[in-house]
């Protein structure tokens, strides 16, 4: 049977789970469609979250977005998990006690406001659209990769799949496909790890891999890594080389934007009591280190293994011929994600450092005009991982439904952020308030299906800024939505005026200083100052700029909060009772 | 456990867990990961070729956070039934 044929079988299967599910599951209110009504297990809705939060991006480009920077892009690594520490001490029980169905709910019943309603609305928006476009490219290029069909063909399979278990199951169909896609992609991921791991020391746990001791050399795996890296002209893997104010800034961004992103807090609402809110954070933190703590090895490792096949015998000697290259090298050439050129004509494949000035004078010496990897996208350290173990070829199909699964349960969790956003927040709110449940949920799914299509859409003509959306996302989830639903906790007399100036000054302030260096719009050309370390402000990054965003908020709300009324005596009432668990609503049964 | 059951003496109790476990949140990452690394690399600790600060900026940190999610419910259930404010079944 050839890869492509046990491609298909394997990811037709797990289709074919994934819609039996959410016939299974198919959803009968408002309740069951918004929030699975609060009947799920939270160590399920652990899983079910770890699936949400890791995207496409996540599966198949961590473990190379940190191998080819090193220890500096560790702050991916700390901020995509140190968000969760904040959901779970400062959001996740009072939001569930609170017992509502969406984000801007919370924000317009504490703050006693239809503006901060809409407001937050307007933001939950942004972020979650911004969002999706990534995850929908993602599902395109995940499926076309695997399944040798155009992007666009493969987006449309994708949304098919999704539209069908969203739009019948809502969260509940959502949550238990999530669990499923969660136990495929986490599976798919390990066991070529465990390989590679095996392969280059021994140790079959990959974490712990990746601080022991290099096989073939001897030499601890990260020495290794060092040595090999600068002499070949690059720096060394475990160095510091950025500037330390960005890395504190971003790492904070991403923890306060993660704790921000409305389609993860709404995940919490899902669990039957205010203490399984917490616990379930807790959970969904160790299904996401499972491969938050795997991908930096298989990257260090992925990387070594690739270089020391190049360099056979040292970097001191010399590379290896291009006849003499594995299979797996030819295999992945044809996908253009690696690419060769004998600038030398020597017919050896020299792999090095060719911008590095001090390097120049040795390369020189040795007669190399230039780096012959003139393609190599990081995507590979993950993807032809099996075949470097030399895996059988299901494993490989396994990674193509692992990656799909990954791309398809975060679009789902976005689909349905936006489409109750839309069907709660606006239309039974604000324009619809006399529609009962059955029309309610009608006009849930039918917001579901035009947030299909336009994600769709979006994904197909991505607006020339695909790149820069997530971290858009995450600065204004950490500049607007976070410090109001804290405020909104931990705060007894913030009032509407301060919550919606804080939101405000923290959606204008990070969307101009994103648009100042990156465009209006992301329209290139249009931006003021260049994007370049020299004009940024105090050194810092556009990237970066959300935790300042978050403090401009911070202080903008409790200004305006001393200069205006305090709140009426029901909504400090409020405030007291989503402190304290009981009397929170348990499951709805029907 | 003082005698006072109010909600104000839980609500304070709470936010004194929360802030400590915030400090050790952002000392195991903001801290050792990132700005106190090279302090803790005068140390005389290697981990597997390396300094601590790069363990914890890529699985020190991570650990330390399942860690503390775990402890503050642990602790916040003990304290929902002290003060009994806790879900009843």
């Amino acid at each position: 049977m050839d890869q492509f044929t046990l491609n298909l079988i394997v990811v037709g299967a797990t289709f074919a789970l994934y819609i039996g599910i959410a016939i299974w599951a198919r959803a009968g209110t408002t309740a069951d469609y918004y929030a699975a009504s609060r009947g799920i297990n939270p160590v399920v809705n652990g899983a079910a979250t770890a699936a949400d939060w890791m995207s496409a991006a996540s599966f198949i480009s961590m473990a190379g977005l940190i191998a080819f920077v090193g220890y500096d892009n560790s702050t991916f690594l700390m901020g995509w998990t140190g968000g969760y520490v904040l959901l779970a001490l400062l959001l996740a029980p009072y939001l569930r006690k609170f017992g509502r169905f969406t984000v801007p709910e919370f924000i317009g019943d504490r703050f006693y406001s239809t503006t901060a309603r809409i407001v937050a609305v307007v933001c939950l928006l942004v972020i979650s659209i911004t969002y999706v476009i990534g995850q929908m490219t993602g599902a395109g290029v995940a499926f076309s990769r695997f399944l040798e069909v155009q992007n666009t063909t493969g987006l449309l399979i994708a949304s098919t799949v999704v539209f069908i278990y969203a739009v019948l199951g809502g969260m509940k169909g959502i949550t238990y496909t999530q669990l499923a896609q969660y136990c495929v992609l986490i599976t798919a991921y390990t066991i070529p790890a465990v390989f590679i791991s095996l392969q280059l020391t021994g140790n079959p746990v990959p974490p712990l891999g990746l601080f022991s001791t290099h096989a073939e050399s001897g030499l601890p795996l990260l020495t290794k890594l060092d040595q090999v890296l600068t002499e070949l002209g690059f720096h060394d893997y475990t160095g510091h080389h950025g500037s330390t104010l960005n890395m504190v800034l971003f790492t904070m961004s991403l923890m306060v934007g993660t704790a921000g992103l409305p389609h993860v807090i709404i995940r919490f609402f899902t669990v039957p009591r205010v203490a399984d809110a917490r616990r379930s954070a807790g959970w969904a933190l160790v299904f996401i280190a499972l491969l938050y703590l795997t991908a930096p090895a298989v990257g260090a490792m992925a990387k070594l293994n690739i270089i020391t096949t190049i360099y056979p015998d040292g970097t001191a000697a010399e590379p290896i011929r291009y006849d003499d290259k594995p299979d797996w090298m030819l295999n992945w050439e044809q996908t253009g994600l690696l690419a060769f050129e004998d600038k030398n004509e020597d017919g050896r494949l020299q792999y090095y450092n060719d911008t590095s000035e001090e390097f120049a004078s040795v390369a020189e010496a040795r007669g190399w005009e230039g780096n012959e990897i003139v393609t190599f996208n990081r995507d590979i350290l993950v993807l032809a991982n099996p075949e470097i173990a030399q895996l059988p070829g299901w494993v490989l199909a396994l990674i193509a439904a692992g990656g799909l699964a990954a791309a398809l349960s975060t679009a789902a969790g976005l689909l349905l952020a936006i489409s109750s956003a839309i069907s709660h927040d606006l239309l039974k709110s604000v324009f619809m308030p006399k529609i009962t449940d059955r029309q309610e949920l009608m006009a849930a799914r039918v917001s579901m299906g035009f947030a299909i299509v336009l994600a769709t859409y979006l994904g197909m003509n991505p607006p020339g800024f695909a790149a820069q959306v997530v971290a858009l996302a995450f600065g204004l989830a950490a500049a607007t939505l976070f410090p109001a639903l804290m405020m909104g906790i931990f705060s007894k007399k913030m009032n509407t005026q301060g919550a919606v100036a804080g939101m405000l000054v923290g959606l204008i302030a990070t969307l101009l200083y994103i648009f100042t260096y990156l465009g209006w719009f992301f329209i290139p050309g249009t931006n003021m100052l260049p994007n370049e370390p020299g004009y940024w402000l105090f050194g810092i990054s556009p990237l970066s700029f959300g935790a300042v965003g978050a403090i401009l908020n911070f202080a903008a709300a409790i200004v305006v909060m001393k200069l205006t009324a305090p709140p009426p005596e029901r909504i400090q009432e409020l405030v007291e009772s989503i402190r304290v668990p009981r009397g929170a609503s348990g499951a709805i049964d029907h | 456990m003082s005698l006072d059951r109010s909600a104000a003496a839980y609500w304070k109790a709470n936010i004194r867990v929360i802030s400590i476990c915030l400090v050790i949140w952002a000392l195991v990452s903001i801290g050792f990961g990132i700005v106190l690394r090279p302090l803790l690399a005068m140390l005389p600790i290697t981990i597997g070729g390396t300094d601590l600060g790069f363990w914890f900026a890529q699985q020190g940190s991570i650990l330390t956070f399942i860690a503390l999610i775990f402890y503050y419910t642990w602790y916040m259930n003990r304290l929902d039934r002290e003060f009994g404010v806790d879900e009843q079944e």
